[in-house]
């Protein structure tokens, strides 16, 4: 078995690809500038948001992310053993490296600032959490009041009268710095909470598993789960509708045809007042993404209706079969309650229970922007930047410079100010600017080598692996440990038909396997399959009321598919690592969810 | 005669009769009261057994006999010991003692609606189940045991068993005297099991009291008990209960009645020996009984339980026994010192991540 992955600097440039680095910050390639430095890091690739290439403008997201989860470590809060997490681009992949704090003396010195500052934020969490509300919903309104128009033939005559000055294309100029400033405050507002919040639970979670070493983790995680969570409320919508058009006698006119369904609709009253509950619905729960949020081919409910649609044509079938959609609140916050009161029976001393109830309590207040915050910034705040941009590729389109909207995310984020200016400076001037013959070569080119490294594979990490891995970050937020390191380094060998992963959520069951890549694929399951995907995305959910079970290659017990399958009761193991590599569609399995096992039963 | 009674059926415990009962016929008679599955039976009190001891002239002759006795002499221990029991199992019951006693197995016979109920006869001495004394299943038990006359040559063996080497030089070595000895003896209703065993309320392996383990195997509890079977082993998780882990052993033995209706030892054919002998639900209501044992008494309880083939499936478990689990409830759960403070254990847990605690960034 090798002992180290291959150096960044080993690794070759698929053919086709040449001239990629161009394609990302200078910052954030691999260079033999800091090549020192970089070959002393060990990089890991992030399968859980970003297992696919990446193109140019979507980086932006990414490097925002990571900034900001630096910064907050690092400068806000001062975590005591950890700076930040550092990102490079390889063949259009990303991969990070944490950077701890390794001078056990320094680690103590951090420690009374840490208390200081995150102690804050802790003993002050509801305050702040509806501040955090306030602030982040006044981010996604300033992005959703973007606009980008095509520049007109002529200024407005209120230009003039009212002695603005200022026109359209220096307005356009201004509109593009705004969204990425706020894509920017986007990022920085999803870190300033989450991880806090994660240390908070961890401290529970740490706590359980002290006083009962076999704790199974998802009754950890359903003590502290809320029950009003807003990342499930699209999908609640989505019953709700369902349910109004059974109720209305409108269910026979819906397909998965979202504009076909509306048609029909509108031919009485009962039709029209189900379309009006489905425009209700859209804002803001249908700014809901099939994928990470990260990427911008994640397809959102809003610009792909038929979607929801879909998912709502397979509720109302459910509710057709007698079968109820209605999620049991009483019985789950009845559950909840039995669980922790058990749990705290079974502790002998009062101290200790005064302790669990404390942590508890904690974990409890913290959770709610843990579960939230996803919904308002990966799926709301990215369906609108995605949107924006979108918006603006397809006006560049119209005056030439692109085949399609789409093509505008083939630019890193500091090329677009120079299209714009192309644009604009041309329509001032008065001649054509150069962006269609400039970008009319361009666009091709980098489509060609965004193909060749869509198909090129990365290598799970980088460099010379650490002994062992005690970066906190690396552990709790990747789960990347020295055992992940080591099953990495020792290849996918699995000769006896098994793998192991998460045991995420509990139950066993047997069935065909469905290999799932992307969301486009899941229209593809059938009644009783095994779900076999490298992760899941809430948007999902509709498909698990047919499935038997869910095996991810990532994620922890906290991952979406956790959460989904436990609220629809399915056993799920997550984070086999080489799920969909072993495992073949058709291929009978056992998924085992009590003990993370998945046995290949063929 | 005293006003204390020389019989007590567990169906009708009395707290204050629990001195002259024994641990076992105790808590038999608890279980039984709180509505837990008991096979039904009775005890012989402590107080038959002083009275009779005291009326035959036995127990002066007996703490005369044993007290002198060198309990480093080996040879000298068997004989005094062989003596000691010869002399209680020679000597017959006092009438009133034996006229009580067919009086209760009949009874119990009628009441089971089976004439000669096939009954378990158990030593229930009046310290050896007590959480520090762990003194538990030094004397004797005698199975299947079905008549009047055969019960009261039980009841004598029983007593008998006081006297058996290891109980008198335990004795000595406690500096416990050889006066005011006595024994309670049980008389319940056996049932022939399919499947038997013993559950504890907690993980005996790390002291996780929010699991219940439980070893199992075909056949009467005895050889999981005396360990002379690798039993299955189940964990079960009390609040959530899910059985978390399953081990099937190669279960090579049973102890069965034969032909004769005599226990026996014997081997277990080739296709049962590695098949699980509980099924799921079968696991998970040995550990609701355990659990509701443990509910009962407050605290961690080492339960013997049987399932009967004569009951419902659905309804099949009995409880033979519970008590104190002794090695973990004495301990204090300890946990690390920085946890009580949140913030230094937040500390502690960013210095010292572990691997089970993974969270996903969204």
């Amino acid at each position: 078995m090798p002992d180290r992955f291959p150096s960044p600097f080993e690794v070759v440039t698929p053919t086709g690809a040449e001239g990629w680095e161009e394609l990302y910050g200078y910052s954030t390639v691999f260079s033999e500038d800091r090549r020192e430095l970089e070959e002393s890091m060990f990089w890991f690739m992030d399968g859980v948001h970003t297992p696919e290439a990446i193109e140019p403008w979507d980086a932006t997201v990414l490097d925002f992310a990571l900034t900001f989860l630096g910064q907050y470590t690092t400068r806000h809060y001062v975590i005591p053993p950890a700076l930040g997490v550092d990102i490079r681009y390889l063949n259009g992949h990303m991969y990070l490296s944490p950077v701890p704090v390794t001078d056990p003396a320094e680690i103590e010195a951090r420690v009374p600032e840490f208390a200081e500052r995150a102690g804050y934020y802790f003993a002050n969490w509801p305050t702040l959490y509806d501040a955090w509300m306030t602030k982040i919903k006044g981010v996604i309104a300033e992005l959703e009041s973007i606009d980008f128009q095509p520049l007109p033939h002529r200024e407005d005559m209120s230009v003039i009268t009212e002695g603005r000055g200022v026109g359209s294309g220096q307005l356009m100029m201004f509109e593009y710095d705004k969204l990425v400033q706020l894509t920017a405050r986007l990022w920085a507002h999803h870190f300033e909470f989450l991880n806090l919040g994660y240390a908070a639970y961890l401290d529970f979670f740490g706590f359980c598993k002290q006083l009962w070493p076999s704790i199974p983790d998802q009754a950890i995680a359903k003590m502290v789960a809320g029950i009003d969570v807003d990342l499930f409320r699209p999908d609640e919508e989505l019953k709700k509708l369902a349910q109004l058009a059974v109720d209305l006698g409108v269910d026979t006119r819906i397909t998965g045809d979202a504009a076909a369904t509306l048609a029909a609709m509108d031919a009485d009253e009962h039709g029209k007042q189900w379309a009006a509950a489905w425009d209700d619905a859209h804002h803001p729960w249908f700014n809901f993404s099939s994928g990470s949020g990260f990427y911008h081919s994640d397809k959102v409910w809003a610009e792909y209706p038929d979607i929801p649609m879909d998912f709502i044509k397979s509720y109302v079938a459910k509710l057709g079969r007698g079968e109820s959609l209605a999620r049991p609140v009483e019985a789950i916050a009845a559950e909840r309650d039995r669980i922790v009161a058990e749990y705290s029976e079974l502790i002998d001393d009062d101290e200790n229970r005064a302790t669990f109830e404390g942590k508890l309590g904690l974990a409890r207040v913290v959770f709610p922007y843990v579960e939230n915050h996803n919904f308002y910034v990966e799926h709301w705040g990215m369906s609108q930047v995605w949107g924006k941009m979108r918006q603006l590729g397809q006006l560049l389109t119209d005056a030439g410079f692109f085949g399609t909207a789409d093509d505008i995310f083939l630019l890193r984020r500091n090329e677009v100010p120079d299209a714009i200016f192309d644009y604009f400076h041309g329509w001032a001037v008065g001649v054509p600017p150069r962006g269609p013959a400039y970008w009319g070569r361009e666009i091709p080119r980098r489509q060609g080598i965004m193909q060749a490294l869509r198909s090129w594979s990365a290598p799970p990490a980088l460099g010379v692996p650490p002994e062992v891995i005690t970066e906190p970050f690396s552990v709790m937020l990747w789960g990347v440990t020295s055992d992940s390191v080591k099953a990495w380094l020792g290849g996918s060998d699995n000769p006896d038909g098994t793998l192991t992963g998460f045991a995420a959520s509990p139950g066993v069951a047997e069935g065909p396997a469905r290999v799932i890549l992307g969301a486009e694929g899941i229209s593809e399951l059938q009644e009783g399959e095994i779900l076999v995907a490298p992760l899941t995305a809430p948007s999902w959910a509709p498909v698990f009321g047919k499935i038997a079970a869910t095996v991810t290659d990532v994620g922890g017990i906290m991952s979406h598919a956790a959460i989904v399958c436990r609220e629809y009761g399915l056993p799920a193991v997550t984070g086999t690592a080489f799920g969909t590599k072993n495992i073949k569609t058709g291929q009978r399995l056992r998924v085992d969810g009590n003990t993370g096992q998945v046995t290949v039963l063929d | 005669m005293t006003a204390q009674p020389h019989i007590a059926w567990f169906d009708r415990h009395d707290p204050g009769l629990e001195p002259h009962l024994g641990g076992k016929n105790t808590s038999l008679g608890i279980l039984t009261m709180a509505g837990l599955p008991v096979p039904p039976g009775f005890a012989v009190t402590a107080t038959a057994y002083r009275q009779a001891m005291a009326e035959t002239g036995l127990a002066d002759t007996l703490t005369r006999l044993v007290g002198a006795v060198d309990v480093e002499d080996l040879e000298a221990l068997r004989t005094t010991s062989a003596e000691a029991r010869a002399t209680i199992t020679g000597t017959p019951l006092p009438a009133w003692l034996a006229e009580q006693l067919d009086e209760a197995y009949e009874t119990l016979s009628q009441r089971r609606g089976q004439p000669d109920l096939p009954v378990a006869v158990r030593s229930s001495c009046t310290s050896e189940d007590q959480p520090d004394a762990s003194f538990a299943g030094e004397y004797d038990t005698f199975l299947w045991v079905r008549s009047p006359s055969s019960v009261r040559e039980y009841l004598l063996r029983c007593w008998a068993s006081l006297y058996n080497e290891r109980a008198i030089s335990y004795r000595r070595q406690m500096h416990y005297g050889e006066t005011g000895l006595a024994m309670s003896v049980g008389v319940q209703q056996m049932v022939m099991p399919r499947t038997a065993g013993v559950a504890f309320t907690l993980n005996p392996l790390n002291g996780d009291r929010s699991q219940v383990a439980i070893d199992a195997s075909w056949g009467l509890g005895e050889p999981v008990v005396s360990g002379s079977v690798t039993p299955d082993n189940f964990l079960v998780d009390k609040v959530m209960g899910q059985i978390t882990s399953r081990v099937i052993s190669d279960k090579a033995i049973e102890h069965v009645l034969d032909d004769h209706n005599e226990v026996v030892e014997r081997e277990v054919e080739a296709a049962r020996r590695t098949a699980p002998c509980l099924t799921d639900d079968e696991v998970r209501a040995v550990a609701a009984l355990a659990r509701r044992a443990e509910r009962h008494y407050g605290r961690p309880q080492d339960v013997e339980w049987a399932i009967d083939p004569q009951l419902p499936d659905s309804d099949n478990v009995v409880l033979l026994q519970s008590r104190p689990e002794t090695v973990w409830s004495r301990r204090k759960r300890e946990v690390a010192e920085a946890s009580a403070d949140t913030f230094s254990s937040i500390v502690h847990n960013l210095l010292h991540p572990s691997g089970t605690q993974t969270v996903h960034l969204h």
